[in-house]
């Protein structure tokens, strides 16, 4: 029971941390629940359909549909956290003179809400479709599956008590930093899923692997501990890092930060630009 | 945008530098059987991309996980995979199957 609720926890945890992060980011942007609990639905649909097909996705592709698969899932992943941050970066300070005003709300721009619902999806469903595969297994095992089941239930239901704890602690941060905390944390996230992604394309045979091991530090931290899972996770933590995975990491955090730079610098212009036309009136 | 560029550059990157296909036949095979996996220690040679095919004669799907070669693969149940492996350093590098971690085993690579 108990090794089962450890498998579920792991599965979950990915999923659980990544929705506590985009929720906290997106603290102030009106209709975000709907949104994001609309990604979680979809989410468990989309890995309910996974899981059904694993054996015609695994052979599609000759054999490495389920890494073409995965990646393209983590790369729409990266892309919907990009535009996120791209717009916080524009709107970020807005949303936070707004959040001391009680219920007010952003109507400006074109709000992310579809990256929103699109992330949760793709975090739920990525992860879903394995711990759902894992629990068709364990239920077709028969013997003692009651209690697996239930040790199943625990383990999820610990890995969203992990989620909501991150969730209630990153509200705990004051508004004057908070949303440049939830920016380096979705930035950090989004290079490691870019990561992620390379190794995946990497398994498949579709990138080069530009050195298998450009460093090993798993006598200090594994990977497959807990907490070697969570930085994983969190910031893309790799004990044994391939070329091609660095080389995403870093292309991915000097490209989103530039587009940061250049979305937020627009703004800034704007700003000055007003100030300026006050001044002459 | 750059991701598409990034990706699409990497693409062709690597169908420049992916090596001829092997021959089918000849292709490292790791068996997953009764719970386990045969071989438990697994001889690749050492300094080539290789494919290796898991093949899982279990009727319960397992995870082929190995953070040391970072990889990470579904095999369904009575079906088979095959992934790409290396070019590796001479070394053990663990592998296991998440979905029961007391299933365990390393592959050796051994330079030539």
């Amino acid at each position: 029971m108990l090794a089962t609720a450890i498998i579920m926890f792991r599965e979950v945890l990915e999923a659980a941390l990544i929705i506590a992060i985009v929720l906290g980011a997106s603290r102030g942007i009106v209709g975000r629940g709907r949104w994001v609990a609309t990604g979680i639905g979809l989410g468990l649909v989309g890995a309910s359909i996974v899981a059904i097909l694993a054996a015609e996705i695994s052979s599609a592709f000759s054999g490495n549909g389920q890494a073409i698969l995965d990646a393209g899932i983590l790369l729409s992943a990266v892309a919907m956290l990009t535009w996120h941050n791209v717009w916080m970066s524009a709107h970020g300070r807005q949303l936070a003179a707004e959040l001391s005003a009680v219920g007010a709300d952003v109507q400006t721009g074109k709000r992310p809400l579809a990256a929103l619902l699109v992330i949760t999806l793709v975090a739920v469903m990525r992860e879903g479709s394995e711990a759902v595969l894992f629990l068709w297994a364990i239920a077709a095992g028969g013997g003692h599956n009651s209690n697996m089941v239930m040790g199943g239930v625990g383990g999820v239901a610990a890995g969203v008590l992990v989620g909501f704890l991150l969730y209630r602690g990153l509200l705990r941060i004051p508004v004057r930093h908070f949303f440049s905390i939830t920016s380096w944390l979705i930035l950090l996230l989004a290079a490691g899923l870019a990561a992620q992604a390379a190794g995946f394309l990497n398994q498949a045979g579709l990138l080069p692997a530009l050195g298998n091991t450009v460093w090993n530090t798993s006598h200090i931290l594994s990977q497959s501990s807990l907490f070697g899972q969570f930085l994983h996770i969190l910031v893309g933590y790799v004990a044994r890092p391939s070329g091609i995975q660095l080389v995403f990491y870093v292309g991915t955090l000097m490209t989103i930060l530039l587009l940061m730079r250049s979305k937020g610098g627009v703004r800034m212009a704007r700003v000055g630009a007003d100030e300026g036309t006050a001044k002459n009136l | 945008m750059l991701f598409r560029f990034m990706l699409v550059t990497g693409l062709i990157g690597a169908f420049a530098l992916s090596s001829p296909a092997q021959a089918a036949d000849s292709l490292p095979v790791l068996v997953i059987h009764g719970q386990q996996f045969e071989p438990g220690e697994l001889a690749l040679p050492a300094g080539t991309k290789l494919k290796l095919v898991i093949r899982n004669q279990d009727s319960l799907p397992a995870e082929f996980e190995s953070s040391d070669l970072s990889r990470e693969v579904i095999v369904p149940a009575n079906g088979e995979v095959t992934i790409y492996v290396g070019p590796l350093e001479p070394g053990r590098y663990q592998f296991f199957n998440d979905f029961n971690r007391a299933m365990q085993g390393t592959v050796v690579a051994k330079g030539n």
